[in-house]
């Protein structure tokens, strides 16, 4: 890093401020300490030792017993499948809802837009309570059994508004002239959808798939209203911290962030390959600071 | 069919789907809890629309300490994590390099760990013989009597903490965005980079601070499960409230009465706050 | 797994998955859904229909209608998990044993979890004459049975065919304040609320719910966060029996909770995380659930001590009754008679050990299933002596009751 620091400090910009240039980095380095630390405890404990298959605050010594015995309550483990399904599941349905219709708020005027703007603004703004209190006494209305399903209903609903709001910003700055010049070529809006919009916006639709999944799999709070008798891993182990957590769940933590760091290391490292073809093309000079 | 009449059709049809659903699933449910709230009697009586406004005054006054400490804790958290997120994704976005996606992503690490399981290491991390408390104790620093855990302090902890990814993204992309010439003229202009900041960056970033705020802000105020795990006998929020009187007390009234002015509440402060600063900004941070 | 001590692996399993307090919350959020389920004719009639004499059957004649009950072959019985005697493979030896002597094929459904919706969300399903799936539920003593009882959406007990329960029944299962006639209640387990402490933080023994009001222990002390447990204590320290307070004593009861909380005794409300709380020596002595306690002795805390004290400690029970509209009402009669038998008790007892309905299954753990451990422990087969000292609850079971002690003690607990 001190390479890199050097390298930009060379820019030449001299006005700097002082703090900047020491300051700065620490308190940085120091934020960004702290939110390890949870992260540290989640995978360090999944290690300890744990006598009563519970975690304790004391170091036990080091053991990979709950690793060994990662899927040995079996409840846990089909309350984390339940989440993954939800997650996947109601993640899709969202894209496929908030799509097309991010499509047309940013690109028509039509009859309504401004009532579903509103809609979508409240949504975003809407306490999470009063989303799963409300939906809780919709489905009892409609008679609805609670269960997985209503799970990703509720959820659906949630991240529709999340999906239409991360398309249509990414729409907006996009210019709209590639298409209308596809459209004018003679294609149809279908087609130039699919070979010149769609690839335009995938990355955000990507994100906007990655952040409903983020928003359905930590849900506690909308899940609890809606759950009937399904359990989703948040709920499991707010059931359990009554108790005491067994290690499997910061096991199962480690696990999942794992797989969540390699995904996106993955992503990070595709993108920083097709940034690189582009900047070979167009050259620009992108080491500037302040 | 004329291109007109397509031209009509076509957005109605794109946004047919998601408007369905947000309707038949936010917002006539919410409209429903409305009617529900001013209706009287009990469970086994059945609840009978009186069209009792006077509940609202009611249940505002019954619980207004804990609806001024949800605003409260939410502020406080929601300023913290500003103030933690906003200088280092400020140092990421201009002093990150070619390292910037790297930072970024360590940044937003703490998503990748579940919401529930975020909360219960604070509560390892602060418990009375917990990693910290203990040091603290066996060094003399603290009475062996003290605890984080059952006090505000441990609650704001938790929320801060739990909505950090949530502050940093958005004012990241802000940031981010701001264009090298934009700074390079201010740099001409002004001979400090106080200036430089207080006259450029902020106000350019500050679609992505009003987002942040929104988000954190919002999921504070109306969260429980802090309060619930780190909490004590004095640091219960609204949200603790309605859970306990929708699904405990089974008080619909007064559970729907307090969750929609809990929502007039935080819309009339999203209304406002989008006068200073424009309610566009809201979407696009997102971009 | 130790498989030497297997009870402790069960027990452990046990309070992970079905700790009391939140089976106790789980039914109050299942009356709710039953009401709100009533909400769906009421929005086109804009009021939300009552419970009330829907679907009872307050005219028939209960004798007549055992009569023309015929012996089936099934049982569909709903429970909460891990509350029946379970072997190896899932099986539970008990309902094993009931099928072979009576030809009756058990449907067992642990289904009552983390909210006991399934057994309530059709329950305003008896007026149109629906059965709700089960022929023998679990249920609490509290404002939600009450109710139960109150719209007679349950079906009475014929206690002719229960010749075992009359002869063995204990005062546990024959006392009940919220249900005088046994009428509809057959009590599978109890227990009791009193408190735990730790000796080593306390310095000395606790003998009295005074020591839960003494400043010595300021932020060291844990309360429930159940309504009904917090104004119990206050009503036994005041020295008024629970079973006969009336709105006047729940107001003192509510002033000395509160002047309790205020003077900043109480560490926090918990629910069954006093447990954990307990044992990490967050507090020193708190408000606790025998069955828990017991548990904690036998899982890596021996030290922790449960006392009723002398004031006097709340007896709660979970029992079994027979929905409305049951489909296989002798069945059900017959499951309930096979498990007060001591020798079926004690299978059960053995594995649940919270207090047993059945005083004699004592001697059958101790001499023949070789577990002096369960047999005399006070809390699973409590003396004379310790009976004596368990205070029945409030009769804050109406509406109206229930209204105004929530009123009174839910802002105590959250405020």
């Amino acid at each position: 890093m001190s390479a890199d620091d050097s390298k930009m400090d060379s820019g030449g910009h001299a006005r700097r401020w002082p703090w900047t240039r020491f300051l700065l980095p620490v308190y940085v380095f120091v934020i960004m300490l702290y939110t390890m630390v949870p992260i540290a405890v989640m995978i360090i404990y999944g290690f300890n030792q744990a006598p009563n298959r519970r975690l304790t605050f004391a170091w036990q010594g080091f053991t990979t017993e709950w690793y060994q015995h990662l899927f040995d309550i079996a409840d846990l483990t089909s309350a984390l499948v339940t989440s993954i399904e939800v997650a996947v599941i109601s993640s899709i349905i969202a894209v496929i809802l908030g799509v097309p219709a991010a499509l047309a708020l940013a690109r028509r005027r039509f009859f309504g837009r401004r009532i579903m703007d509103l809609t979508i603004i409240t949504n975003l703004t809407a306490p999470t309570v009063v989303v799963g209190a409300s939906l809780l006494g919709f489905f009892v209305t409609i008679s609805l059994a609670r269960g997985i399903g209503t799970i990703i209903i509720a959820h659906v609903a949630v991240s529709v508004a999340v999906v239409i709001i991360i398309i249509q910003a990414r729409l907006a700055s996009m210019d709209e002239s590639l298409e209308e010049a596809a459209q004018d070529l003679g294609a149809s809006p279908w087609i130039a959808f699919w070979k010149v919009t769609g690839p335009l916006i995938s990355p955000a639709i990507f994100s906007a798939f990655m952040l409903s999944f983020a928003l359905s799999i930590d849900d506690y709070i909308i899940t609890s209203f809606v759950n009937g008798q399904t359990l989703t891993f948040p709920l499991w182990v707010a059931g359990a911290v009554k108790v005491g957590i067994p290690p499997q769940v910061f096991v199962l933590g480690t696990l999942i962030f794992v797989v969540g760091v390699v995904i996106a290391a993955a992503t990070l490292v595709l993108q920083s390959r097709s940034n690189r073809k582009l900047k070979a093309e167009m050259a620009p000079a992108d080491d500037w600071h302040v | 069919m004329g291109r007109n009449f397509k031209k009509k059709v076509t957005p109605l049809l794109l946004t047919a789907p998601a408007n369905f659903w947000l309707w038949a699933f936010f917002t006539i449910p919410l409209i429903s809890i409305l009617w529900l709230s001013l209706t009287t009697g009990n469970t086994l009586d059945g609840f009978t629309l009186t069209w009792n406004f006077g509940i609202y005054p009611d249940a505002v006054s019954q619980y207004s300490e804990q609806f001024g400490r949800s605003f409260l804790y939410g502020g406080i958290s929601t300023a913290l994590a500003l103030i933690f997120m906003y200088p280092v994704a400020y140092w990421i976005a201009f002093r990150g390099g070619k390292y910037k996606a790297i930072f970024l992503f360590l940044l937003l690490l703490p998503f990748l760990v579940s919401f529930i399981i975020r909360i219960l290491t604070w509560q390892f991390i602060l418990a009375d013989n917990g990693i910290v408390l203990s040091a603290l104790k066996d060094i003399g620093l603290v009475s062996q009597n003290a605890h984080v855990l059952s006090t505000p302090f441990a609650v704001i902890a938790g929320l801060t903490y739990d909505n950090l990814p949530w502050m940093a993204l958005p004012v990241y992309v802000a940031l981010d965005g701001i264009k090298r010439d934009q700074i390079e003229a201010a740099s001409d202009l002004y001979a400090s980079g106080y200036q430089r900041f207080r006259t450029v960056i902020l106000p350019l970033s500050a679609p992505g601070i009003y987002a942040g705020i929104l988000l954190v802000g919002i999921s504070s105020v109306g969260d429980f499960l802090s309060a619930q795990i780190l909490g004590g006998p004095s640091t219960t929020m609204i949200g603790n409230i309605i859970q306990t009187q929708y699904v405990q007390n089974q008080n619909y009234p007064l559970a729907s009465a307090l969750s929609l002015v809990l929502m007039v509440a935080l819309l009339a402060f999203v209304v406002l706050y989008g006068r200073f600063f424009g309610s566009k900004t809201l979407k696009e941070f997102a971009g | 797994m130790d498989p030497k001590r297997p009870e402790n692996e069960t027990a452990w399993m046990r309070g992970l998955t079905q700790p009391r307090l939140s089976r106790r919350q789980l039914v109050h959020g299942a009356a709710g859904f039953a009401v709100l389920t009533a909400l769906g004719p009421a929005l086109a009639a804009c009021g939300v229909g009552g419970t009330k004499g829907t679907g009872s059957a307050e005219d028939v004649d209960w004798t007549a209608w055992w009569q023309e009950q015929n012996a089936t072959k099934n049982l569909s019985f709903a429970n909460w998990p891990l509350y029946i005697d379970t072997g190896g493979g899932g099986k539970h030896p008990s309902l094993e044993k009931f099928t072979k002597e009576s030809g009756i094929n058990v449907s067992y459904k642990p289904v009552i979890r983390d909210n006991a919706e399934v057994l309530l969300q059709d329950q305003p399903g008896p007026p149109a004459g629906d059965p709700i799936g089960y022929d023998i539920i679990v249920m609490s003593n509290g404002w939600e049975l009450g109710q139960l009882i109150a719209n007679r959406w349950l079906t009475p007990l014929d206690h002719s065919q229960l010749p075992n329960f009359k002869k063995y029944a204990g005062e546990v299962a024959t006392r009940l304040a919220y249900d005088e006639d046994l009428e509809y209640s057959a009590v599978w387990q109890a227990g009791v609320t009193g408190i735990a402490y730790d000796p080593k933080l306390t310095g000395g023994e606790i003998d009295s719910v005074e020591a839960l009001f003494d400043p010595k222990f300021k932020g060291k002390v844990g309360m429930l966060s159940d309504n009904d447990e917090v104004g119990s204590l206050g009503l036994l320290a005041l020295g008024i029996d629970p079973a006969t307070s009336t709105y006047d004593d729940w107001k003192k009861s509510a002033a000395k909770m509160k002047e309790q909380r205020d003077k900043g005794i109480v560490r926090q409300y918990y629910d069954n995380s006093y447990v954990k709380a307990l044992q990490n020596g967050d507090v020193a002595l708190t408000q606790a659930y025998s069955g828990d306690i017991f548990q904690s002795n036998n899982s890596g805390y021996p030290d922790l001590k449960f006392v009723v004290p002398k004031e006097g400690a709340m007896l709660w029970r979970d029992n079994s009754v027979i929905p409305l509209h049951a489909k296989n009402p002798v069945s059900a009669l017959k499951w309930i008679d096979f498990y007060y038998k001591p020798e079926n008790q004690a299978m059960i007892e053995d594995w649940i050990n919270y207090i047993s309905p059945v005083p004699d299954a004592q001697a059958i753990i101790r001499d023949e299933l070789d577990d002096p451990t369960v047999a005399d422990s006070p809390l699973v087969f409590p003396p004379q002596s310790m009976m004596d000292q368990l205070r029945e609850y409030p009769l804050n079971y109406t509406p109206e009751t229930q209204k105004q002690w929530a009123g009174l003690f839910d802002p105590i607990i959250q405020s």
